[in-house]
């Protein structure tokens, strides 16, 4: 049986989709966050270097992996959206940006916790680090580019102009940056020799990164639901909705 | 096409000559606010110098961007020009380097003077002048894009600091990389050619770029 996958490029049916696999994303999320905490804190063992406080990483890298996974995939479908004309593209990879610029900010802050304890400073230019701040700039560029513009599809439009040209920067941001860090010798810690670890860790973290896709793919997803019913709401579907009474 | 849209630009620009000498002592007055704020101690603002210099150009470039545009959209003719059969990327090209000259060049001419000023050696100055010279047409290529993505928009002075500092990081940090590794006695050719690759790859993408911004702004 094969799918007609474009049924679901049309906001009405995609809504109702969405509307019934967002509690399956939302479900697993709970279940990963609490099976990857609980490994985390009580099952990981103690790191002999770095003591408790290196327990940070199994909220920290998962949020950085997804800071920079979550600008790609935005710029893509904004991308999509741009190409293509295909309005539920761009209503997703707006939905994308606010989930995107949360967890680069929670891996700042993060980061700032863990390199208090461990390297005595809040903050140091590292290369990663100041690459992190960067994006969480190009998320707000994208996020406000957006807010600023009243008319939806000029509001797409935008946003796709400038997520892709920020997409082909960041490799170019991040080479300056780590390049700009070496010549300048400043931080005397480096990120780059992480020790390995403990293969309960390991399994702790990538339990936190699978919980942070599942609960991303459920914001976004209910996100994505509220922009098309904002969009959406002068067609006949959405009054016939309303009608019902199961706008959510 | 090209000449035309620089000689008309320029010849705008001429007529209103306050533009370019407010970007100009905009300039000047960031670069000397520095030593007033973080003490008149030499051996600091030496090191300080090239990136005092370059942020204030990054930011006299920005400042001025809004102007590339909306004068021409506010009187219709942006408009026409969009529908007039050349090609657009090549009038926005056209447009991006006659705010470089406008801008970016009396700012290049006046580095040095500023440079004196924090005390930079001769040969600093001159990789200073040489950076900036091919760096701020990097600077008003960009900001080409993100005034065209701003056109029109409330708080669009704003918005557009936002959409291209972010973007404008590579260049200052090799602009001013250059001229910190001829002063500490490292060769600064590698920074000159990456600001070259930024120039030559934005003279390429960016007019492309700024023209489906404009597109979409003037939809």
């Amino acid at each position: 049986m094969s799918i007609n996958w474009f049924k679901y490029s049309s906001p009405a049916s995609f809504y109702s989709l969405a509307g019934k696999i967002t509690p399956i994303f939302a479900f697993a999320a709970v279940i990963l966050l609490v099976a990857g905490l609980y490994i985390g804190f009580f099952v990981a063992p103690t790191d002999f270097q770095q003591g408790e406080a290196y327990r940070i990483i199994f909220i920290h890298v998962p949020a950085a992996w997804m800071s920079m996974f979550l600008y790609v995939v935005m710029a893509f479908w904004a991308g999509i959206g741009l190409a293509f004309n295909t309005r539920l593209s761009s209503m997703f990879a707006t939905a994308i940006a606010p989930t995107g610029a949360m967890f680069t900010f929670i891996a700042l802050w993060t980061g700032a916790l863990w390199g208090k304890p461990m390297w005595g400073t809040w903050w140091v230019w590292d290369a990663r680090l100041t690459s992190e701040l960067i994006l969480l700039f190009l998320y707000i560029g994208f996020m406000s580019l957006q807010a600023a513009i009243d008319d939806p599809r000029r509001a797409d439009k935008a946003g796709a102009i400038i997520a892709l040209v920020g997409v082909v920067n960041i490799p170019i941001i991040y080479f300056s940056v780590q390049w700009w860090n070496t010549l300048h010798q400043g931080a005397s810690v480096s990120v780059n020799q992480a020790p390995s670890m403990a293969t309960t860790m390991l399994v702790g973290m990538l339990v936190m990164v699978f919980a942070s896709w599942m609960y991303s793919i459920a914001v976004i997803l209910k996100r994505t639901r509220v922009i098309i019913l904002e969009r959406e709401s002068h067609t006949a579907w959405v009054a016939e909705l309303q009608k019902k009474g199961t706008v959510q | 096409m090209l000449m035309w849209i620089i000689k008309r630009d320029l010849l705008l620009a001429m007529r209103r000559q306050s533009d370019v000498f407010t970007i100009l002592f905009f300039f000047i007055i960031v670069v000397s606010l520095f030593p007033l704020s973080v003490g008149p101690e030499m051996n600091m603002l030496r090191t300080m110098a090239p990136g005092v210099v370059w942020v204030a150009a990054l930011l006299a470039s920005m400042l001025s961007l809004g102007r590339m545009f909306s004068n021409d959209y506010v009187d219709g003719t942006l408009e026409q020009m969009l529908l007039s059969p050349q090609s657009l990327s090549l009038l926005v090209l056209g447009k991006a380097l006659a705010h470089w000259l406008v801008t970016g060049i009396p700012l290049v001419l006046m580095a040095p003077i500023l440079g004196i000023q924090y005390d930079l050696p001769i040969e600093a100055l001159f990789v200073l002048t040489i950076t900036l010279l091919l760096g701020t047409p990097v600077l008003s290529l960009i900001g080409a894009i993100g005034a065209a993505l701003t056109l029109g928009l409330r708080g669009g002075g704003v918005l557009v600091s936002l959409l291209v500092l972010p973007l404008y990081i590579p260049v200052l940090i090799f602009g001013a990389g250059a001229v910190e590794a001829n002063m500490a006695g490292v060769g600064y050719d590698a920074h000159l050619s990456l600001i070259g690759a930024f120039l030559l790859m934005s003279l390429v993408f960016a007019p492309w770029a700024a023209a489906s911004s404009l597109r979409v702004s003037l939809e």
